[in-house]
């Protein structure tokens, strides 16, 4: 293998099914081959005979619709209001001046430290988990917006006031749609931190939602039904990548011009 | 013919040190001034101010009497980067100037063709810039900033960037343009050809701290062809030129060295 050098299609296709095959192979031969108690680590086999009966018989579906509508929820209630006040911090100064220490500050708390708070305040109910939510996406996605916005190329600024440019109109037609993709990017991956936060909320005081049918798979012992949920987080964490992923592509030809 | 630009006593310092001595320079309309220096002997300073997107410590920049402070659309400029709106197509860069002055789409759309026609770019209207060459990509910078009809046009070693060959072809198209469009020009660079076959007038600047030392009309008729370059005129006032720029490269090594 040459360093760098790219792989056909074909191949990268075939090369990450592998691993796949080669993960289940070995989880496998741990489980079958009786190197590991049933009662820590369920087979693959066993696994997805309980997942099929959570989903038909148990109801899991209408958990996983709770999770997926309380991550999309908390983070699109955080993108709207990242959004603005981000774009505000990277283009003007002063306003980055004033936001940023505290911003700064505010991204290092921890959101799951933040839920006994929460519960006080907001009880076990909905506005509990989106808070959770809001508090582990809103400060990082203001921080990294405000990052791109402010990294726009001076050229181009100096570009657009020889062109007759306002203030306001450098903002809306040269600031924001030159940070749009890197802004896009920026929202997939904290997309992806929320999907941790939703289930650290819903192990605590929840009653529906992927992370409380972990919980209550704990009393029971039952290590497939764990595995099985955390791997349809894993799936839609996957699949939701993938189309924000497309989505970018198909929004920003131009960013992909030239990679 | 009077004069549309004047540069009055206009002098630049960063911090302590200054890069542009009081300089005076008169701009007659239909001039095409090409400033020809060392570098680093503030040439790009003295123009950057003209464009408004500096600004003086002492003296002043006059446009059609009123005083410079801030760019505009007035004065449109070509930069050395290459400073085409990625997000945006070759014609809606064009566009960017006559959307910012709100002319009807329709108009729009018919100055924008007729610009990248001149420079001959017809057929690439829906190209990003990132498809384009250099050479592409400086012709299409040109037919943005002529296409807001602008007072002046300034341009900063617009073809510094480019091959050799590639640079002599958009010296002809360039002056072409300018022979039929009668507009007046300021065009710094550092090749002495370029110089002389642009200018109708060459000023020569000195080593830091840049002062005008030479000022020079070229005396070729137009419209020029590139065979031009070999008559006795050209190559008379190119030695002349050569000499002198020769000693202020010089003066600005000798500055530089240590001790």
């Amino acid at each position: 293998m040459k360093p760098l050098t790219p792989v056909t299609p074909g191949a990268k296709v075939a090369l990450g099914v592998a691993f796949f095959a080669v993960f289940f192979a070995v989880w496998s031969i741990a489980t079958f081959g009786g190197f590991v108690q049933k009662t820590f680590l369920a087979d693959p086999v066993s696994m997805f005979r309980s997942g099929w009966t959570l989903l038909t018989e148990m109801g899991f579906a209408k958990d996983i619709g709770m999770t997926v509508w309380r991550v999309v929820g908390g983070f699109v209630i955080a993108a709207v209001l990242a959004l603005p006040l981000g774009v505000a911090m990277g283009a003007y100064k002063g306003v980055e001046a004033f936001f940023e220490p505290f911003v700064s500050f505010a991204r290092y708390l921890p959101a799951s430290a933040f839920i006994p708070l929460l519960i006080l305040w907001a009880g076990i109910g909905e506005a509990q988990k989106l808070a959770v939510i809001f508090i582990g996406s809103f400060f990082s996605l203001v921080l990294m917006i405000s990052v791109s916005v402010g990294n726009t190329r001076r050229d181009l600024v100096e570009a657009a006031y020889t062109l007759g440019s306002s203030d306001a109109s450098l903002v809306r037609r040269v600031l924001v749609p030159g940070a749009a993709p890197e802004i896009a990017e920026i929202l997939r991956t904290v997309l992806g931190w929320a999907w941790t936060y939703v289930i650290v909320a819903e192990l605590i005081g929840a009653s529906s939602g992927i992370g409380h049918m972990i919980t209550d798979s704990q009393a029971l012992l039952a290590t497939d039904q764990i595995i099985f949920g955390i791997i349809v987080i894993g799936v839609i964490g996957l699949v939701s990548d993938l189309a924000f992923k497309w989505a970018n592509r198909r929004l920003f030809p131009w960013a992909q011009l030239g990679r | 013919m009077g004069s549309i630009l004047t540069v009055r006593g206009v002098e630049r310092r960063f911090g302590q040190t200054l890069a542009l001595r009081a300089t005076d320079l008169d701009v007659a309309e239909n001039d095409f001034i090409t400033i020809l220096g060392p570098s680093g002997c503030g040439k790009s300073t003295l123009l950057r101010i003209v464009a408004g997107l500096d600004h003086p410590t002492a003296g002043e920049v006059l446009l059609d009497g009123r005083r410079v402070v801030a760019p505009g659309a007035d004065r449109g400029m070509v930069f050395q980067s290459y400073t085409l709106f990625p997000w945006l197509t070759v014609r809606e860069n064009v566009c960017f100037g006559l959307v910012e002055r709100g002319l009807p789409r329709a108009q729009q759309l018919e100055i924008a063709d007729a610009f990248l026609g001149k420079v001959g770019l017809r057929g690439f209207e829906h190209h990003y810039p990132k498809q384009l060459s250099g050479g592409m990509q400086q012709r299409t910078a040109i037919a943005r900033a002529l296409a807001n009809g602008p007072r002046m046009l300034l341009m900063d070693e617009p073809f510094g960037a480019l091959d050799h060959q590639t640079r002599e072809l958009m010296q002809e198209l360039l002056l072409g343009i300018w022979e039929a469009e009668k507009k007046t020009v300021l065009f710094v660079t550092h090749d002495i050809d370029e110089a002389v076959f642009m200018g109708s007038r060459v000023v020569v600047m000195s080593a830091r701290p840049g002062r005008i030392k030479l000022d020079r009309v070229v005396p070729l008729a137009h419209p020029r062809r590139y065979s031009v370059k070999t008559t006795p005129a050209f190559t008379e006032l190119k030695a002349e030129l050569t000499e002198q720029v020769r000693v202020e490269v010089r003066a600005a090594q000798e500055a530089a060295a240590p001790g």
